[in-house]
């Protein structure tokens, strides 16, 4: 068979189409979604979910990428399902031009279900607020990354809030803070370092157990008020909040008193109780308002143009979209980091960016640069350290938003991370894992 | 035309009593049993392994166990998760505790275990039948998923009572790839369905069929109710236990009490619906049904359209869609996907000259 010119020249140019092509997509970071907008957690799921991708559509739309990387990312939905959830992360793990970059589940239960997989596979799993506690050793734990706060550091957080409204945490001394909590393994994530603080500070705790999904309360209402505990610290997960908000005010237990976590914390948890919330105070690693500059550059780039991702506009600012924006800027911040070290304008794998993620340092002068001072706490995560940041703010919902009223505070730091390095080493040595040398990584 | 029996006779009982009389069937059959074992691991990619067919036998386990108590024994039942989370914890529990045990032997007291249970929460159904029954296997439902929670001796102690699974070991070789794993799952799958199989075709089986049909009348030709009602119970709690230990070690290597919450009952139930109630066959054909549309209908309408699409509607979409099927289903064929089956092998064999 003879080449003509002309056959050559097609070739040729066919050839360099598909390199260009090539080229063209490879300057594309993937990331994968395992998103989820129906069931009961519908509402959490798409605020988030829909912050984040509105917080990467404003880096393409206003920064064209990351020094020069589109990001692209597709959904998977998961209906927060574990079975459905390793489905997605099998499914995204290959796409892209250097695969899934990272994976971030949003349940507890899906996390647990592929922390083996991530390890095999070199994708880093980063878990903001939920997932496994003692996998902030990052010894024991390379690729899981339980960012910004744990449960156990929200929980000490929370006891050194109160210790603050009452004059000090010498001053728990012989008070009562009753726990009423989700029957759940999210639940009792709390009981442990709770009591650990209580033996510590001279406090009692009384816990108080409600079964999933928990939209029926009064008997442990009214155990509460026979039991008159000094706070109560609310545990609680979807329709369980509004009803607790409730059955206080009914009860009439004062909501100043009731301190919630950040699953608590949202505006989906207060607005359901009207006017019963009025007064209750949430942790929070992410502040809700949209008037911080990033959430106002997110309005005039990208829902401006028409391509927000909220079908609710009016959700923009609450504290579950904020929320994907923090997931935002923490995907994009080590992207950028790992890109420093890997090679600028270059999509990564999923290992490059892990090393991203482990040399994340996002300081005060870094998030004034994003517009987002004040709207998450500085991160400093370290080849130990996968928490970066163990702080939580106080928000007081006052019937229409919340208010910010503490500043950043840090819980005891010293003994949740001996729980979680003794809860760490418990599991290197079930599954015969070497514990990482951090002195030795770079 | 090719499906046709003329010409094969059967001169011996044997014959006459094997699983497929038809010969097109069995040559159908193994050629399917050598594709599924020596082909598809090879064949297909990690995520087809790991994320489609390996949940998919386990399912169908699953839908089988309950398949022998509602659909052969005629015992309603909402607890299958339940017994499935049995398995599962004590098959680790077996694993942790005993050392050196092995798996498979792990697997099989797990599903003993399973059994026991079944056994216990069965004892209703001698005084109350039907719905009343079902309501009763709800308890099931709630008490394991509570107690396992409750006591954090099942989870050994571990703080969020998440258990996560030893790697399975036969004979000094490690079950850590896909292929391997999934070679493991379709070998116990396969094992048990023939075991399930020869079950029904035999005394066991007629006396639950018998029991299901009329259990007054099953009582007075000699057939003790208790027995057989139990025993319907044990080898459907035993089935449901060991698909939740092959859940838990071949499939997400993690599980946690919540995991084998009321849904999952509902979802083994609505396998054996889809799938043709009182048939092995239909367990397979329905679990494939309920696994696979989801990520079908998911894959469509994220992949392909998903752009086009506001955000939140796809999914959306995707759960009308799938509710829709399922309607259309059972309004076409309410005896399920096997009766489907059954039906096409008879007209294939008048083919191409109905008359």
């Amino acid at each position: 068979m003879k080449f003509s010119f002309r056959k050559t020249l097609v070739a040729g140019a066919v050839a360099a189409g598909l390199l260009a092509t090539g080229y063209a997509a490879a300057q594309e970071q993937f990331i994968g979604l395992p998103s989820y907008r129906v069931g009961p957690y519908a509402a959490g799921g798409s605020g988030i979910y829909g912050g984040w991708i509105d917080y990467m559509q404003l880096i393409n739309q206003r920064d064209g990428g990351i020094n020069g990387v589109k990001l692209t990312w597709e959904e998977c939905e998961t209906e927060y399902n574990n079975a459905r959830g390793v489905e997605c992360y099998e499914r995204l793990k290959t796409k892209g031009a250097a695969g899934n970059a990272m994976f971030q589940p949003l349940s507890t239960g899906i996390t647990y279900s592929v922390l083996e997989k991530v390890a095999q596979d070199r994708i880093p799993m980063v878990t903001i607020g939920y997932g496994r506690t003692d996998a902030a050793d990052g010894r024991v734990f390379p690729w899981v990354f339980p960012m910004i706060t744990t449960y156990w550091s929200q929980a000490s957080a929370i006891v050194n809030y109160i210790g603050s409204k009452e004059g000090g945490t010498d001053k728990l001394k012989g008070k009562k803070i009753g726990l009423l909590y989700h029957d759940s393994a999210y639940g009792k994530e709390s009981h442990a370092i709770m009591d650990k603080l209580a033996a510590k500070h001279g406090f009692s705790v009384e816990k108080i157990a409600v079964a999933h999904p928990g939209n029926e309360q009064q008997s442990q209402w009214l155990q509460i008020r026979q039991m008159r505990p000094d706070y109560v610290v609310l545990w609680g997960w979807g329709v369980m909040n509004p009803t607790a908000l409730r059955t206080a005010a009914r009860t009439g237990f004062p909501r100043e008193k009731i301190v919630g976590v950040w699953w608590a914390g949202a505006e989906e948890d207060t607005v359901p109780a009207g006017d019963a919330a009025k007064g209750y105070t949430a942790a929070v690693f992410n502040v809700a308002g949209a008037n911080y500059p990033v959430v106002k550059e997110i309005q005039q780039h990208v829902y401006a143009k028409n391509l927000g991702n909220m079908e609710d506009k009016s959700r923009v600012g609450s504290v579950y979209y904020n929320r994907g924006v923090v997931h935002g800027i923490i995907a994009v911040e080590a992207i950028r980091i790992a890109q420093d070290k890997f090679g600028k304008g270059k999509p990564l794998s999923g290992e490059q960016v892990r090393w991203g993620f482990e040399n994340l340092k996002i300081d005060t002068k870094r998030l004034a640069a994003l517009g987002a001072e004040g709207f998450m706490p500085e991160l400093n995560v370290t080849c130990s350290d996968h928490e970066g940041a163990g702080v939580v703010k106080f928000q007081q919902w006052d019937g229409a938003k919340w208010n910010v009223v503490s500043d950043w505070i840090a819980g005891d730091r010293e003994l949740v991370r001996g729980m979680i390095e003794e809860s760490a080493a418990a599991y290197a040595k079930e599954k015969g894992i070497t514990p990482r040398d951090c002195s030795k990584e770079g | 035309m090719l499906y046709r029996e003329a010409g094969q006779f059967k001169a011996s009982y044997q014959e006459d009593a094997q699983i497929f009389p038809i010969r097109q069937d069995r040559i159908g059959f193994f050629a399917l049993m050598a594709v599924v074992f020596l082909v598809v691991p090879f064949a297909a990619s990690e995520y087809w392994l790991q994320a489609i067919l390996i949940p998919v036998l386990i399912f169908s386990l699953a839908a089988l166990g309950l398949n022998i108590l509602t659909g052969y024994a005629g015992q309603l039942s909402l607890g299958s998760a339940a017994f499935m989370a049995v398995g599962a914890f004590a098959t680790y529990n077996f694993m942790l505790r005993i050392d050196g045990i092995p798996f498979l032997v792990a697997m099989l007291l797990g599903g003993l275990c399973a059994a026991g249970v079944g056994i216990l929460f069965g004892l209703p159904s001698l005084r109350i039948k039907g719905f009343y029954l079902a309501v009763a296997t709800l308890a099931a439902q709630f008490f394991i998923v509570w107690a396992l929670v409750k006591f954090p001796w099942f989870s050994n102690y571990s703080s969020s009572g998440v258990i996560s699974a030893q790697t399975v070991n036969i004979f000094g070789y490690a079950f850590v790839t896909p292929q391997a794993k999934y070679l493991l799952t379709l070998a116990i799958v396969t094992v048990l369905a023939l075991a399930a199989k020869n079950m029904v075709r035999s005394t066991t089986g007629r006396k639950w069929m018998a029991v299901r049909d009329m259990d007054v009348a099953a009582e007075v030709i000699g057939i003790r109710l208790m027995r057989t009602k139990l025993q319907a119970f044990a080898v459907s709690s035993f089935y449901c236990g060991v698909a939740g230990a092959l859940y838990a070690y071949t499939y997400l290597g993690t599980v946690e009490p919540e995991g084998f919450n009321l849904d999952l009952s509902f979802k083994i139930l609505f396998m054996i619906i889809i799938g043709g109630v009182g048939s092995i066959l239909g367990s397979f054909l329905g679990s494939a049904f309920i696994v696979l549309l989801p990520i079908f209908l998911n894959v469509v309408l994220h992949s392909a359209v998903g752009a086009a699409l506001p955000a939140g509607f796809g999914s959306s979409l995707e759960l009308m869609i799938f509710g829709a099927l399922i309607i259309f289903f059972l309004i076409v064929e309410p005896h399920g996907m096997a009766r489907l089956w059954q039906i096409g092998k008879e007209k294939l064999r008048l083919w191409p000259f109905p008359h």
